[in-house]
C-alpha cells in the first residue's frame, strides 16, 4: 500500500466523492480521505472547495490529522480568509495544549496563514510561547515573528514583539539563540537602519557559546551574524577567530565558508607580524580545499568564493595548485571556475605544470573550455613573463593541430602578446599567416589583421593578404571592417609606395559605401590626417602602445574588500555588491573590511555606514568602443562652433598659438610645405577638405587617447560643463569687475572613486584662480590632494600646490583656491579653451577637462594706444576679421563699456554715427597675442554687431563668447 | 530563506512544489527549463540560476531537480547543502531517491518537507529526530496502523531535539551492543599518457554503524593520527580534544552515520594502487584505430585489487570496437560510446601474464580523425586496506557498563579516478 493510490481518483465527481468521505464518522475514513485531498493539492489540482470540510476535521486528537489539515489551512487560506477564521479557535485552544510540540505546532502553523484577520488573533498566543517554559516552543515562536513581520510590520513593532526577540539572544538554550538571530537577522534586512542586532563585546561572547552547541543551521546564523561586528582591537578580533577556527573543521560546507568569511574579515584587524596571523593563514587552507571534494553544486559556489579569496590573498592557496586541475567529467561550470583560479595563481614556480595542463585541456571536446583553455595559456604568458616563451611555443603546437577553433582562439591570444613583448616572437608570424583561410570568427580575424598591419614592414605581402580581405569588406563584422582600416593604413604608413590605391580603396569603402558612423568617421579621421599632415599621421598611429596588464580581469580594490565581507552569500556568486541586484534591499549596507590596527584610521561600525547612497562601482578603463565614441565627441564639438568658412590661410594662426610667436617667418613657410602635395593629397575630394575646415590639431586630439584615455572618457562631461558654463540664466548679479561663473560640475563622484569636483575660473586682480569645491561622497578618508594640468593652449598650470591641508573626511566638503601661471608648456587644444586636468589623492589618480572664459587671460594692461590700434587694424588682413552677433542685451553703450573694462576689454574709442555708437576695443592676452574689436551699438535696438579681428582668428570665437558672457551676467 | 521548492524529474515534468512561505507560481521554473536546455547535460545546468525576481538554487541527484526558490540574499551553500540533505533524508526514508518512490510517499514527503522547514529556516534535519517525529513507511507498519488505526506520526516531542546533544535520543537500548567502523578512502586521481601522476589525492571518510545502549562516550584513537591535518567531523565530535589530543572523542547518534572526513593532499605520496599502459591511436587514412591496454598491480601492499573496471568514453566517430581481452570481458555501445572493460581481480602473484585488451577500432568512413584524446576512468577496490596507511588504534566506550562488540573495516576504492591519453 503506497501513497500512489491516492493519485488514481481522476473519475469524474472526485470532489463530491471526497466531501462525502471527509464527512464520515470513521475516523479512518478522514484520514484517508485528507490524505487523498493532500495528495491532489501537492500535484497542483484545485481542492480549494473543501475547504470547510477539511477544516472540520481539525479538531481530532490524532496528530497525523491535525498536520495534514494544518497543511491544507496553510495552502488555502489565502484564497478563502472567512474560512479560514473557522480554524482561529482550534488554534487558539492548542497554543495552550499541555504538549510542547502541540504548541509549537500551532504557534507555527497560524505564522504561516497570511491572513490579517488570523493574524490579530495570533498576537497573544504568540506572545506567550515567546515566553513558553519549553526551549522548543520558544525556538518555534522566534521563527514565528520573523513570518508575522512579513505579514504586518507595524504589528510586529507595535506588539514590542522585536524586544522580546532581542531578548531571546541571551536564552541558556543555543537553539532558541540560533533561531532568535535568524529571525532578527531576516527582519534587518527588510530594516537597514533599525539596528536590531546591537552587537556588543557582551552579545558576541553570548553568540561564540551558542555557536559550539547549537545545530550546524544556527551555526550558519550566528556566523554569517558575527560577521558583521567589528572588534574593537585586535586582541578582541584575534580571540573570536580563535574562537571561530574550529568550524572550519564542520562537514557542512556552509558553516566552513561562513567561518572562513568572518575569519577572512578579522584577519584584516590582527598586525601582519603577529604568529596567529600566520596561524590562520595556514589553517585556511584545508578547509577550502576540502570543499572541492564535495558534490559539484558546492564545488561551484566554493570555486567562486575562492576566486576572491585568491585575489585578497593569494598566499593562502599558492601551494595547492593542483587542486584546480580539472577533471574530464567535472560539470563545465566548475571546469570554467578552476581555470580561472589556475591563471590567478599561476607564477613562476609552478607555470610549467600549469602550461602542461593548459595544453592537455585544449584538447578535450567541450569547445568552451577548450577556448577558455587557449586564452588562459595567453593570460600565463602576459602573466609570467619567464613563460612568455613556453606559452608562445605551446600555441604554435596547437596551432599546428588545425583545429579551426583552436586556432582561431590562438591567433587571438597571440596578438595580445605581441601587444605585451613587442619585437619579441614576430618569428611566429609566417607560421599564423599560413593559417589566414581557415579564420571564421571575427575576433580571429580581427586579430590577424592587426598583427598584419602591425608587423606590415616585415610580411613581404602584407597588402595581398589585406586586399584579400578586402574583396569582401561589407560582409565583414564592425570589428574586422574597423580593424582593416586601421591595418591598411599602417601599412600605407609603413610602405607608402605600393599601397595608395589600396589605402584610398579603403577609405572610400568606409566612408562612402558604409552605414557604420563608427567605422565612417574613424574613416574620415583617418582620411583627414592623411591628407593635411602625414607627418602627423604616421606620430598618431604609428605611435607606441601602451602596455596591456597581466590583470585586466582583476576585481577593483575597494569591490573586492566589499565582497569578502560577503563570501559565501549570492554577491559572492555573482561577483557583484548585494546593492546591484538583490530584490527589494532597500538600502543595502556597504559592508566594509575593518581597519588594520595602528594604520591611523579610524575603524567605524560598518553598521553605520551610509546606506542608500547609491554608489555606483568606480569606473574601470574604458573599453575600445568607449574611447571611439568619446573621441568622437571631443572631435565633433568643435567643429559645430567653430566659424563655416575657415579660409585655408587661417591655419597659419593656428600654427603661431602652438609657437607663440605672431611674426615667425618660418611658420609661414612652414604652412606653405603642408599645403604643398604629398602623396596623400592627391585624393580629388577637395570638398572634403574644405568641409572639415583645417585642423592640423588633430593630430593631438587623435594622439591624446595613447596618453591618456581616462582623461578622453570623460569628454562627455565638459560638453555638459560647457553648456553649464554659458548657462545665462544663472542670475548672479555682478556690476563691474571679473564676472565668475558659477561652480560647474568638473568630475562626478562615480567616476573618481567618490571624489566629486566642482569649480570655475576666476581674474581678481591680476591673478588668475581656479575655485574649486572638493566633495568626498566615498566612505573613507581622503588625503594627499595634489593637482596637475596637462599642456594646454595658454601654458595655465598650477602656481601653487592644491591647498587641502585637513583630510577630507567622508560627506565633506573644502573649497580651495587655486592660483594659476601661465608659463606652463604650451600645446594647442580643441577647443581651445580646454584644460585637462589630473587630480591625485590617497586612493587613486582621476582626470577630468573642463573649459575656462578666455577674458581669463585678458590681462590688465590690455588698453592700446589709439594710433596703434589704428595701425594694427589696418595691419591684420581683411580675412582674418569675424562677426557675430550679441542679442538681447539692454545696455546703453557706456554701461556696456563699463562692464566690459571689469574683465579687461578696453574702450578705447567711440564713435557715434546714425544714433548707433561705435565702441573701439582692444584686449591683450597673456601670451601677448591683441585682439580688437568693433562694438556697434544702436539705440533702441537691442542686438549688438561685433566684429573682432586678430592675428590669430581662432580666438575670435572665444572672446565673443566672453563679450556673451560679460554682457550678459 | 529558502521559499519554495520544486522537484522535476530529468525530462522536465515538475512532480512536486511545496511553499514555505506565500505560493509562488510554478512558471517560475520556466527559467530553469530554459537553462536546463542550454546546458545540454543534465550535470551541466548551473546551480545559481538568475531569475528577475527570484533566484533558482538547484541540484541534481538520482535524476531528480531539487530546483529552490530563493528572494531574499541566503548562502548558496546553505541552500545547497540543505537539498542535499533532503535527497539524503528520501533515500533513509524510501530506500532510494527516485520519483516513483517519492510519488508512492508523497504524503509522508510533504510531512517531511513540512518538518525540515520553518518559514524557510531548518528545523529538523537529523535522521533521528525526523525518525521519531515521522515514521518511515513499512508494510507491517502499514498493516498495523490499518488494523489498531494509530499512525506514522510521533506524538510526542523528540527527545534529542533540544538536549546540547541533538542528535541522540534518550532510552536507546539494544540487547546486543555493537560498534562498526568502517574507514573508505577514494582515490581521486589524474594520470598523464606516460603513466606519470599528475595531481592524486585521498578523499576519506569513516563510516560509523553504532547500536550501543544508553548513553556512551566513545574515543576513537589512531595510530598515526598525524596524516590527517584536513579533517571535518560530525557535530558530535568534540573539537578541542581533537585538537590537543588528536583523538576523536564523542556521544555517537544511535544508528549509522559519518563520523568524519579527511582529506589528503596532493602534496603527500598518494600511493596508486595499478600501473595502466595504454595506447589508443586512430589513423589519418582508412577510418580505423588501434587500441592497446595494459593494466598491472603496483604497490597494494600484498592486498588484491578487485573490482577492476575500466572506462572510455570514445570521440563520436568511433562506430564499434574489435577487440580481445585475456582477462575479464569488454563492451562498446556504440550509442552511448563507452567502452567498459571490466577486469575483475588483479593477481600480484602472476606478474608475467598482465590482463591486456587490445585490438581494432573502426571509425565512421571518411569522418576526420577525432581530434579529442579519449580518457580512461579506472574503477577499483581494495578490502582491507586504508591507502593513505590510516590505522585506528583503539575504541574505548565510557558511561556505560556493559561491553560492546567492536570493529572497523577498511577498503579503498577508486574515486574519481583518470588516465589521459
Amino acid at each position: 500500500m503506497t501513497d500512489s493510490k491516492y493519485f488514481t481518483t481522476t473519475k469524474k465527481g472526485e470532489i463530491f466523492e471526497l466531501k462525502a468521505e471527509l464527512n464520515s464518522d470513521k475516523k479512518e475514513k478522514k484520514k484517508e480521505a485528507v490524505k487523498k485531498v493532500i495528495a491532489s493539492m501537492t500535484v497542483g489540482k484545485d481542492v480549494s472547495a473543501l475547504f470547510p470540510d477539511v477544516v472540520n476535521c481539525m479538531q481530532t486528537d490524532n496528530l497525523e490529522l491535525k498536520k495534514l489539515v494544518y497543511l491544507y489551512l496553510m495552502n488555502y487560506a489565502k484564497s478563502q480568509p472567512d474560512m479560514a477564521i473557522m480554524a482561529v479557535n482550534t488554534f487558539v485552544k492548542d497554543c495552550e495544549d499541555p504538549n510542547p510540540l502541540i504548541r509549537a505546532l500551532a504557534v507555527r502553523t497560524m505564522g504561516c496563514i497570511r491572513v490579517d484577520k488570523i493574524t490579530e488573533y495570533l498576537c497573544e498566543p504568540l506572545r506567550k510561547c515567546l515566553k513558553d517554559e519549553d526551549p522548543y516552543v520558544r525556538k518555534t515562536a522566534a521563527v514565528c515573528v520573523a513570518k508575522l513581520h512579513d505579514i504586518n510590520a507595524q504589528l510586529v513593532e507595535d506588539q514590542g514583539f522585536l524586544d522580546t526577540l532581542k531578548d531571546l539572544i541571551s536564552d541558556s538554550n543555543p537553539m532558541v539563540v540560533a533561531n532568535a538571530v535568524a529571525a532578527l537577522s531576516e527582519i534587518a534586512e527588510s530594516h537597514p537602519n533599525s539596528n536590531l542586532l546591537d552587537l556588543n563585546p557582551q552579545t558576541i561572547n553570548k553568540l561564540l557559546t551558542a555557536l559550539n552547541e547549537c545545530t550546524e543551521w544556527g551555526q550558519i546564523f550566528i556566523l554569517d551574524c558575527l560577521a558583521n561586528y567589528t572588534p574593537r582591537d585586535d586582541r578582541e578580533s584575534q580571540s573570536i577567530c580563535e574562537r571561530v577556527t574550529p568550524r572550519l573543521s564542520h562537514a557542512n560546507s556552509a558553516v566552513v565558508l561562513s567561518a572562513v568569511k568572518v575569519l577572512m574579515k578579522f584577519m584584516e584587524m590582527l598586525p601582519k607580524d603577529l604568529d596567529y596571523y600566520g596561524t590562520l593563514l595556514k589553517k585556511l587552507a584545508p578547509p577550502l580545499v576540502t570543499l572541492l571534494s564535495a558534490e559539484p553544486e558546492l564545488q561551484y559556489v566554493a570555486l567562486r568564493n575562492i576566486n576572491l579569496i585568491v585575489q585578497k590573498r593569494p598566499e593562502i592557496l599558492k601551494h595547492e595548485m593542483k587542486v584546480f586541475f580539472v577533471k574530464y567529467n567535472d560539470p563545465i561550470y566548475v571546469k570554467l571556475e578552476k581555470l580561472d583560479i589556475m591563471i590567478r595563481l599561476a607564477s613562476q614556480a609552478n607555470i610549467a605544470q600549469v602550461l602542461a595542463e593548459l595544453k592537455e585541456y585544449a584538447t578535450e571536446v567541450d569547445v568552451d573550455f577548450v577556448r577558455k583553455a587557449v586564452r588562459a595559456i595567453g593570460r600565463c604568458a602576459i602573466k609570467v613573463e619567464q613563460s612568455a616563451e613556453r606559452c608562445v611555443s605551446t600555441l604554435l603546437d596547437l596551432i599546428q593541430t588545425k583545429v579551426n577553433y583552436v586556432v582561431q582562439e590562438a591567433i587571438v591570444v597571440i596578438k595580445d602578446i605581441f601587444r605585451k613583448y613587442p619585437n619579441k616572437y614576430e618569428s611566429v608570424i609566417a607560421t599564423l599567416c599560413e593559417n589566414l583561410d581557415s579564420l571564421d570568427e571575427p575576433e580571429a580575424r580581427a586579430a590577424m589583421i592587426w598583427i598584419v598591419g602591425e608587423y606590415a614592414e616585415r610580411i613581404d605581402n602584407a597588402d595581398e593578404l589585406l586586399e584579400s580581405f578586402l574583396e569582401g569588406f561589407h560582409d565583414e563584422s564592425t570589428q574586422v571592417q574597423l580593424q582593416l582600416l586601421t591595418a591598411i593604413v599602417k601599412l600605407f604608413l609603413k610602405k607608402p609606395t605600393e599601397t595608395q590605391e589600396l589605402v584610398q580603396q579603403v577609405l572610400s569603402l568606409a566612408t562612402q559605401d558604409s552605414d557604420n558612423p563608427d567605422l565612417r568617421d574613424r574613416g574620415y579621421i583617418y582620411w583627414r590626417l592623411l591628407s593635411t599632415d602625414p607627418v602627423a599621421a604616421k606620430e598618431v598611429v604609428l605611435a607606441e602602445k601602451p602596455l596591456i596588464s597581466e590583470e585586466t580581469d582583476l576585481i577593483e580594490p575597494t569591490l573586492l574588500d566589499e565582497l569578502i565581507c560577503h563570501i559565501g552569500t549570492l554577491a559572492s556568486v555573482y561577483h557583484k555588491p548585494p546593492s546591484a541586484f538583490v530584490e527589494g534591499s532597500r538600502g543595502v549596507q556597504h559592508k566594509r573590511l575593518p581597519a588594520r590596527a595602528g594604520s591611523g584610521e579610524s575603524a567605524e561600525s560598518p553598521e553605520v555606514g551610509q546606506s542608500g547612497t547609491s554608489e555606483a562601482p568606480p569606473a574601470v578603463i574604458p573599453s575600445q568602443g568607449d574611447l571611439l565614441g568619446d573621441l568622437l565627441n571631443l572631435d565633433l564639438a568643435p567643429a559645430t562652433t567653430t566659424v563655416p568658412s575657415v579660409q585655408p590661410s587661417m591655419q597659419m594662426g593656428a600654427m603661431d598659438l602652438l609657437g607663440g610667436g605672431l611674426d615667425s617667418l618660418p611658420g609661414v613657410s612652414h604652412r606653405t610645405e603642408m599645403q604643398s602635395p604629398q602623396p596623400s593629397s592627391d585624393y580629388s575630394e577637395r570638398e572634403l577638405g574644405g568641409d572639415i575646415g583645417g585642423s592640423p590639431s588633430m593630430g593631438a586630439a587623435l594622439g591624446a587617447p595613447a596618453a591618456m584615455p581616462a582623461a578622453l572618457s570623460n569628454a562627455p562631461a565638459v560638453g555638459g560643463g560647457l553648456g553649464d558654463l554659458f548657462d545665462l540664466g544663472g542670475g548672479v548679479g555682478m556690476p563691474t569687475g571679473f564676472y565668475v561663473a558659477p561652480k560647474t560640475l568638473f568630475l562626478p563622484a562615480m567616476k573618481a572613486k567618490g571624489l566629486e569636483i566642482s569649480g570655475t575660473f576666476a581674474r581678481r586682480g591680476g591673478i588668475i584662480q581656479m575655485d574649486l569645491s572638493l566633495t568626498n561622497k566615498a566612505m573613507s578618508v581622503m588625503t594627499d590632494f595634489a593637482i596637475q594640468f596637462n599642456r594646454n593652449s595658454f601654458g595655465l598650470a598650477p602656481a601653487g600646490p592644491l591647498q587641502v591641508l585637513t583630510p577630507l573626511t567622508p560627506n565633506q566638503t573644502i573649497d580651495v583656491s587655486l592660483p594659476l601661471g601661465t608659463t606652463g608648456p604650451v600645446m594647442k587644444m580643441e577647443p581651445l579653451n580646454n584644460l585637462q586636468v589630473a587630480v591625485k589623492n590617497n586612493i587613486d589618480v582621476f582626470y577630468f577637462s573642463c573649459q575656462y572664459p578666455l577674458s581669463l587671460l585678458f590681462v590688465e594692461d590690455g588698453k592700446m594706444e589709439r594710433q596703434v590700434f589704428l595701425a594694427t587694424w589696418k595691419d591684420i588682413p581683411n580675412d582674418n576679421e569675424a562677426q557675430f552677433q550679441i542679442k538681447d542685451v539692454h545696455l546703453n553703450s557706456d554701461a556696456a563699456s563699463n562692464k566690459l573694462q571689469g574683465s579687461n576689454i578696453f574702450t578705447i574709442a567711440k564713435r557715434t554715427v546714425d544714433a548707433q555708437d561705435m565702441l573701439y576695443q582692444s584686449i591683450k592676452l597673456t601670451n601677448g597675442i591683441w585682439v580688437l574689436a568693433e562694438m556697434r551699438v544702436q539705440t533702441g535696438n537691442p542686438n549688438y554687431t561685433l566684429s573682432i579681428k586678430c592675428r590669430a582668428p581662432e580666438v575670435s570665437q572665444f572672446v565673443y563668447q566672453c563679450y556673451e558672457l560679460v554682457l550678459k551676467n | 530563506m529558502i521559499h519554495s521548492l520544486f522537484l522535476i524529474n530529468n525530462v522536465g515534468d515538475l512532480f512536486l512544489e511545496k511553499h514555505w512561505k506565500s505560493v509562488i507560481s510554478r512558471s517560475v521554473c520556466d527559467y530553469f527549463f530554459e537553462a536546463r536546455e542550454k546546458a545540454g547535460e543534465p550535470d551541466n545546468v548551473p546551480p545559481v540560476i538568475r531569475t528577475p525576481h527570484h533566484y533558482l538554487i538547484n541540484i541534481y541527484r538520482d535524476k531528480i531537480f531539487f530546483v529552490s526558490v530563493i528572494q531574499t540574499e541566503v548562502p548558496p551553500l546553505f541552500v545547497i547543502e540543505f537539498l542535499h540533505r533532503v535527497a539524503e533524508t528520501f533515500q533513509d526514508y524510501f530506500g532510494e531517491c527516485s520519483e516513483t518512490t517519492i510519488k508512492e510517499n508523497m504524503v509522508i514527503v510533504y510531512e517531511l518537507l513540512e518538518e525540515m522547514l520553518d518559514n524557510g529556516f531548518p528545523l529538523a534535519t537529523e535522521s533521528n529526530i525526523l525518525k521519531e517525529l515521522i515514521r518511515p513507511p513499512n508494510i507491517l507498519r502499514t498493516m498495523v496502523n490499518t488494523i489498531t488505526g494509530s499512525s506514522n506520526v510521533g506524538e510526542t516531542l523528540p527527545t534529542g531535539q533540544l538536549s546540547t546533544i541533538p542528535w541522540r535520543r534518550a532510552g536507546v537500548k539494544y540487547t546486543n551492543n555493537e560498534a562498526y567502523f568502517d574507514v573508505v578512502e577514494e582515490i581521486d586521481a589524474i594520470l598523464d599518457k606516460s603513466g606519470t601522476t599528475v595531481f592524486a589525492e585521498i578523499q576519506g571518510v569513516i563510516d560509523a554503524c553504532v547500536k550501543l545502549s544508553g548513553m556512551p562516550d566513545l574515543t576513537l584513537s589512531f595510530m598515526n593520527p598525524r596524516l590527517l591535518d584536513d579533517v571535518s567531523f560530525h557535530p558530535c565530535v568534540r573539537y578541542k580534544r581533537w585538537e590537543s589530543e588528536r583523538v576523536i572523542s564523542f556521544i555517537p547518534p544511535d544508528g549509522n552515520f559519518q563520523l568524519m572526513s579527511y582529506h589528503i593532499s596532493a602534496q603527500n605520496l598518494v600511493a596508486i594502487p595499478v600501473y595502466v599502459k595504454q595506447n589508443i591511436s586512430f589513423f589519418e587514412s582508412g577510418s580505423s584505430g588501434r587500441l592497446d591496454i595494459t593494466v598491472s598491480p603496483k604497490q597494494t601492499m600484498g592486498k588484491v585489487v578487485e573490482c577492476v573496471v575500466v572506462t572510455i568514453h570514445m570521440p563520436k566517430v568511433v562506430l564499434s570496437a574489435s577487440l580481445n581481452a585475456t582477462q575479464g570481458t569488454y563492451k562498446y555501445d556504440p550509442l552511448t560510446k563507452i567502452l567498459v572493460w571490466d577486469i575483475g581481480k588483479l593477481n600480484p602473484q602472476n606478474t608475467q601474464k598482465q590482463p591486456n585488451l587490445k585490438g581494432s577500432l573502426s571509425l565512421q568512413s571518411g569522418a576526420p580523425k577525432p581530434e579529442e584524446n579519449p580518457s580512461l576512468n579506472i574503477d577499483l577496490k581494495i578490502q582491507q586496506l586504508a591507502i593513505s596507511g590510516l590505522k585506528v588504534n583503539r575504541l574505548d566506550m565510557y558511561g556505560e557498563k556493559y561491553k560492546p562488540f567492536k570493529g572497523v573495516k577498511y577498503v579503498t576504492k577508486a574515486g574519481k579516478f583518470q588516465v589521459r591519453t
